[in-house]
């Protein structure tokens, strides 16, 4: 067929958008997981309000803090890849990817920190772990911290999969024909702005809202 | 296009197992959905025949009470998750979808093959539940009773259920992209047949529904591995707070049950009765529509779970909604019929016995779906029989007259008429007579879920367990019949039914890439008025029209 991968498609340019709107609606099926998730602490929230605000007080505003501006830098660094892989310029597009997937990891790193400091004040009511909370209503802030650490484990799943994806693609790279690379530089891109907004709103949600 | 001009059919491209197992033609992974979806219908069956016969005696005589538990459990989830989400799409959509749209396959045929062993790596899961010691929670996976009473093998089970759901979630994507992006040129959505809208419809339910499944059941497998208490009050949780979520999900997979079935039957009653669609845009829209309403009605399976009084109003009036356009279906169902020229092949009987029983299932739904009689009727026989007729009596009903009706397209082969016919017969008494009874015993006031009752429900009870007998037979005569047809039946033209339709243009079996020249499509779906289309029509029984 005309320079297309897949027998399938006609043209390189129905591919092109047959893939992207896969990844959108991967995207928005991804919306529900987390939609209901967030549901949830909606509804504890609007429950156990002044438990919530005084657990969520816990929590490390510096950490979380720099740790969106990390992940909001890898945006900017993913949305230079996208364009710079638009335009063919190749070896910049693979160090904004490397960029990209670094700052990713050092979200986690920075997030691993964060759950051993709650681990140690005794926050982490997981694993029969002891819950040593001094609050009022330590039943409900209990309550906010099994939320806090499912929400944020979750998210953090979906960004080791942006990693991986990212991985991939960089792996799969030099082989890889022009058409090829730009389809999955805007697939993956897509994804992971997807995962940045989802802390986007996790990090008021769990950490501002109260304050 | 002729047969004769075709170079070899996909069936002939190697029949070593890795030319099956590594296929990416969707042809093929729809086969090797089909084979194993049949293993699971037949472990889910016989563990229904099992229950059945148990509850041929009032006293527990055959199974005690634990063992009863865990056989209705995994009938549940494996004819939920393993057989009825996956049964039509997966088989019958995976290998019609690119024919009916004149594609030379799905859009991203990998991630077909993908989804197979995704569903076979979750299946696992379950069968390791089964294997190892069961599970007794029912299919729905009740909190508390899962996360802190329930002592078999909850969180595997959950785990494959969760596993499955994204092979769900990847044929729905691979179906939405398919349909948007592969139509052949003049093939507007509006010509689309009703089979490729109702399986457009299921897919945008599996992307949206099947993630917050996958959410609710892995805070179960959370709190019971980890002790995250989302669902534990003694931890601040909310127990109720599951039954929202598990059922956001699971009712919409309600209509990814049936709509497909809505589809096959769609295509069948026009063929049969040589007549075009009654109100095709209202049947298209209304598949929509069910979609829609499907995610807005969760709340019907919650009330007497003392959730708000108001909420449960609304959702009871949003629910009798849910009626009207499947009611539009079954009208313009009817009206098709009607002035037709009927004739009675297998899957045509098939089609008229989904019929009656679909809306048979339905007016049953509508007593549950009003909050008085359901304060008597919730957790009886009467809910078990209101969804075995949607779920078995339609869906499964469906299911068999679309594989009669596209078995010579699958496989090159006629069957013997006779054999379907009677099998269809068997299944509909069969059915009748195992799930009526069901009706009566939960009006009276039996409760689903007991191994044990009072001596006045033995009547029914019988009655019901002489008709599981007999709906087995009905679904085992197939095995045979069809299966046999694969080494003597009769070698199938390509259009033995003389049916519109993109997929009856091309040869049987069709050849690798479906066609050799994309078609283009100049006329509406169900053209059965139109000239054209008098070729000779495939019949054993009767000679051909002159």
């Amino acid at each position: 067929m005309s320079g297309t991968e897949s027998i399938v498609f006609d043209s390189p340019r129905r591919e092109w958008r047959a893939d992207t709107f896969a990844m959108w609606v991967f995207v928005g099926s991804e919306a529900m997981l987390f939609g209901a998730i967030f549901l949830v602490f909606l509804f504890a929230h609007i429950d156990f309000g002044p438990a919530f605000a005084s657990a969520s007080k816990h929590l490390s505003l510096p950490l979380g803090t720099f740790n969106t501006a990390v992940l909001i830098t890898s945006s900017f660094t993913m949305a230079l890849a996208h364009m710079f892989a638009l335009h063919k310029r190749w070896r910049p597009a693979v160090w904004s990817l490397l960029a990209t997937s670094s700052l990713g990891v050092c979200f986690l790193v920075v997030k691993g920190i964060e759950y051993g400091k709650e681990i140690d004040e005794g926050l982490a009511p997981l694993l029969g772990l002891p819950f040593r909370y001094a609050g009022p209503d330590p039943v409900h802030a209990e309550f906010f911290f099994s939320l806090y650490f499912t929400m944020t484990c979750l998210h953090a799943l979906h960004l080791v999969g942006g990693i991986l994806a990212i991985a991939g693609l960089l792996a799969f790279w030099p082989k890889a024909r022009p058409g090829n690379r730009q389809r999955r530089v805007v697939a993956v891109g897509l994804y992971w702005h997807f995962v940045d907004i989802v802390w986007v709103f996790m990090f008021p949600v769990l950490y501002l809202i109260n304050r | 296009m002729t047969s004769a001009m075709m170079p070899s059919t996909y069936l002939a491209e190697g029949s070593s197992p890795g030319a099956w197992l590594l296929t990416t033609d969707h042809k093929r992974v729809a086969w090797l959905y089909l084979v194993s979806l049949t293993a699971f219908f037949f472990l889910g069956g016989a563990m229904a025949v099992l229950m059945r016969v148990e509850l041929a005696t009032p006293a527990g005589d055959l199974v005690a009470d634990d063992i009863y538990n865990r056989l209705f459990s995994l009938h549940g989830i494996i004819m939920v998750w393993f057989f009825l989400v996956p049964s039509i799409p997966a088989t019958l959509g995976n290998f019609l979808l690119p024919l009916m749209i004149g594609a030379r396959d799905l859009a991203f045929p990998r991630l077909n093959l993908a989804s197979w062993y995704v569903f076979i790596f979750g299946s696992l899961f379950a069968l390791f539940s089964v294997v190892a010691g069961g599970v007794d929670t029912g299919w729905t996976f009740y909190t508390p009773l899962s996360t802190l009473y329930a002592n078999g093998f909850v969180s595997t089970a959950a785990l494959g259920v969760f596993i499955v759901g994204f092979s769900t979630i990847m044929t729905g994507i691979n179906f939405i992209v398919t349909v948007h992006t592969l139509r052949a040129p003049g093939l507007t959505w509006f010509r689309l047949p009703i089979f490729v809208w109702t399986l457009y419809a299921t897919s945008l339910v599996m992307v949206l529904a099947t993630p917050v499944l996958a959410a609710s059941l892995i805070l179960i497998v959370l709190e019971r591995v980890f002790g995250i208490g989302i669902f534990n009050p003694d931890l601040g949780g909310d127990p109720l707070l599951f039954q929202h979520l598990f059922w956001f999900y699971s009712h919409p997979a309600v209509y990814i049950m049936i709509l497909p079935g809505m589809g096959v039957v769609s295509e069948v009653l026009p063929c049969f009765s040589r007549r075009p669609l009654f109100g095709y845009k209202a049947v298209a829209l209304s598949s929509m529509a069910i979609a829609v309403f499907g995610f807005l009605v969760w709340g019907h399976h919650m009330f007497v779970s003392g959730q708000s009084a108001y909420g449960s109003v609304i959702f009871s009036f949003l629910s009798f909604c849910v009626a009207i356009p499947s009611a539009i279906k079954v009208f313009n169902w009817s009206l098709t019929l009607r002035k037709g020229e009927i004739s009675f092949e297998t899957s045509m009987l098939y089609a008229l016995f989904f019929l009656g029983l679909f809306t048979f299932g339905g007016l049953a739904g509508l007593f549950l779906a009003a909050l008085a009689v359901d304060v008597h009727l919730h957790d009886t026989y009467f809910v078990i029989a209101h969804f075995h007729y949607i779920m078995v009596g339609g869906m499964v009903t469906a299911y068999m007259a679309g594989l009669h009706f596209w078995w010579p397209k699958l496989t090159g082969r006629m069957y013997s008429e006779t054999a379907g016919r009677i099998a269809a017969t068997v299944t509909f008494v069969g059915f009748n007579l195992t799930f009526f009874p069901q009706y009566m015993l939960g009006f009276d006031g039996m409760p689903r879920r007991y191994h044990t009752y009072p001596p006045e429900f033995q009547f029914w009870h019988v009655l019901s367990s002489a008709g599981a007998v007999v709906l087995a037979i009905g679904y085992l005569m197939p095995l045979f019949y069809l299966g046999s047809s694969l080494f003597r039946g009769a070698r199938a033209p390509d259009n033995p039914w003389n049916a519109t339709g993109l997929e009856w243009q091309t040869s049987s079996p069709p050849p690798p890439h479906n066609f050799e020249t994309i078609p283009v499509v100049t006329r509406p779906a169900y053209a059965y008025d139109m000239k054209g289309l008098e070729h000779e029509r495939f019949s054993p029984h009767r000679p051909a029209p002159p």
